[in-house]
């Protein structure tokens, strides 16, 4: 489905997460951190600019991937994106979700 | 004379060496294949051997059955992999060359990845059901069990069957429910992902399942530790779940092999090329099932389809042609729902799995994504096309390679 965020015509899925990574820029990003309630710091950008770094290397995301990354540690995540860090931080990335197969 | 070495003899490892053995001209290639273990299992069977309805017997058999004669199979533990030298180091000190390597290691359980997990309650009210001595404990335990609250759990992503937990849930609310006591049982499933289901057309479809077998679900829950004491799982985000029974499935890890070669990620997966199944860093390394990183399933259907591909790709390295067979990331499985009814899925790399008919689009006899009887029944025929077809590398009939978008409702 389409949806108008910050002014920009964009393809999202039921949830509200970009289908089309293409179509992302900051400004949506911070419109959709807003509607989570977060104030996107210097902090975020670094958490956000490496999970796309990531989608961009086709590599799956996981809390282990992020523990690992050297960007931020798990406690600090939860406090940036507090309840499903990992899912939340995805859809302001305009990345998608962790998926299982079903 | 060329070697061509296949490491593991479990479901991928043994397809290799069929394919493999019917495909090579005998005269050039001499095919090996290296398991330490004596046995193989039916790993899809573990999920039933907690409630009984497999026996242990069902579901193993003699790894030396399945590999056909003129291969040599060697039972020995092996230490590394030396890729930039072509050759495989064993424990024992001795050591085999290869012109091709085929890695078909598996992946494994890693509990101690979790603070508190292999601890004082580990088998007492800790179990897993991925290991066979762990299904079988588990089937002691439920046996005895009085009831309370059960947590079905996943630790976190990849693990091998992603859905065979929730089919566990499935499964255990109809155990409960023959034995008259659902009523003193709180199944609660917990998860690391966004839902029992994460995929929009399963999530329509499947949603009910939960609600109607009182199954209630934890979301988002990535753990850190397990309190032995209070008998707690505790998440990143300070949640606290307490159970009286945790079935959990603990990280998978690939084997301690890889990591030994330094060939592995950092849970001992090997990077490999989604479409090719070549290795990212060695032309002459092939990774099969379980072991590779790519994002499929970790799933002996998958294995299937690879090996297929993988056969026609070596051929085509052997002749210094391109690797153009492609992999598309078919997946087909079936999923037990309890009550003797199971779900059927058929999906790629870009459709995600919907409503349908299966093999034959229009007729079925199989339904996609929907409960019956008759998917039940071919989930458990598939025992015996598992040690028939798919071990001896048989094309298993009407069901392509490549998955079939006829017959599918994609919107």
């Amino acid at each position: 489905m389409e949806k108008m965020i910050s002014g920009k015509q964009v393809s999202v899925n039921e949830e509200g997460f970009l289908t089309d990574f293409s179509q992302w820029n900051k400004d949506i990003a911070n419109e959709i951190a807003k509607e989570e309630n977060i104030q996107l710091t210097e902090r975020h950008w670094e958490v956000i600019n490496y999970l796309q770094e990531q989608h961009r290397k086709e590599i799956p995301m996981s809390i282990r991937k992020i523990r690992n990354s050297g960007v931020v540690d798990i406690k600090e995540f939860y406090q940036l994106f507090p309840q499903g860090p990992l899912k939340t931080a995805s859809k302001i990335a305009g990345i998608p979700k962790p998926v299982s197969c079903i | 004379m060329k070697k061509i070495l296949i490491l593991g003899a479990g479901t991928g490892g043994t397809m290799m060496a069929n394919h493999l053995k019917k495909a090579l001209n005998p005269k050039q290639w001499e095919i090996s294949i290296v398991d330490e273990n004596q046995t193989h299992y039916y790993q899809p069977g573990y999920l039933f051997l907690p409630f009984d309805i497999y026996q242990p017997e069902d579901i193993i058999k003699p790894i030396k059955e399945f590999i056909p004669e003129g291969v040599d199979l060697l039972h020995r533990k092996i230490d590394k992999i030396v890729a930039a030298e072509n050759y495989v180091q064993f424990s024992d000190g001795g050591r085999i060359d290869y012109d091709i390597l085929i890695v078909a290691t598996g992946a494994k359980i890693a509990p101690e990845e979790v603070e508190g997990m292999k601890g004082a309650e580990w088998r007492n009210s800790i179990f897993d059901f991925y290991t066979f001595d762990g299904a079988l404990a588990l089937r002691d335990k439920l046996k005895e069990w009085r009831g309370g609250k059960l947590l079905v759990h996943i630790t976190e992503m990849p693990i091998k069957c992603p859905v065979a937990p929730l089919e566990f849930a499935f499964l255990a609310d109809s155990f409960f429910k023959h034995k008259k006591m659902r009523a003193q049982v709180d199944i609660t499933f917990v998860t690391p992902l966004s839902g029992a289901f994460t995929k929009p057309k399963a999530t329509e479809a499947l949603g009910y399942l939960l609600q109607e077998k009182n199954i209630h679900i934890v979301e988002d829950f990535a753990i850190e530790k397990v309190d032995n004491e209070n008998k707690k799982i505790i998440d990143y985000g300070d949640r606290e779940i307490s159970f009286d029974l945790l079935v959990t499935v603990p990280t998978n890890k690939g084997d301690e092999l890889i990591a030994r070669s330094e060939m592995g990620d950092e849970l001992n997966f090997v990077p490999t090329n989604k479409t090719t199944l070549q290795s990212n860093a060695y032309k002459n390394v092939f990774v099969i099932g379980d072991a590779s990183n790519i994002a499929v399933s970790k799933a002996g259907s998958v294995a299937h389809f690879e090996a297929e591909i993988l056969t026609e790709n070596i051929l085509h390295y052997i002749h210094d042609e391109p690797l153009k067979s492609e992999f598309d990331g078919h997946t087909n499985c079936f999923i037990e729902t309890g009550d003797g009814k199971a779900l059927l899925i058929d999906f790629n790399y870009t459709h995600e799995p919907v409503e349908g008919t299966f093999p034959f689009p229009g007729v079925g006899p199989m339904q996609l994504l929907k409960e019956s009887r008759m998917n039940h029944f071919g989930k458990l025929a598939f025992r015996w096309v598992y040690w028939n077809m798919l071990l001896p590398g048989k094309h298993i009939p009407f069901v392509p390679t490549e998955m079939n978008e006829a017959g599918k409702h994609f919107d």
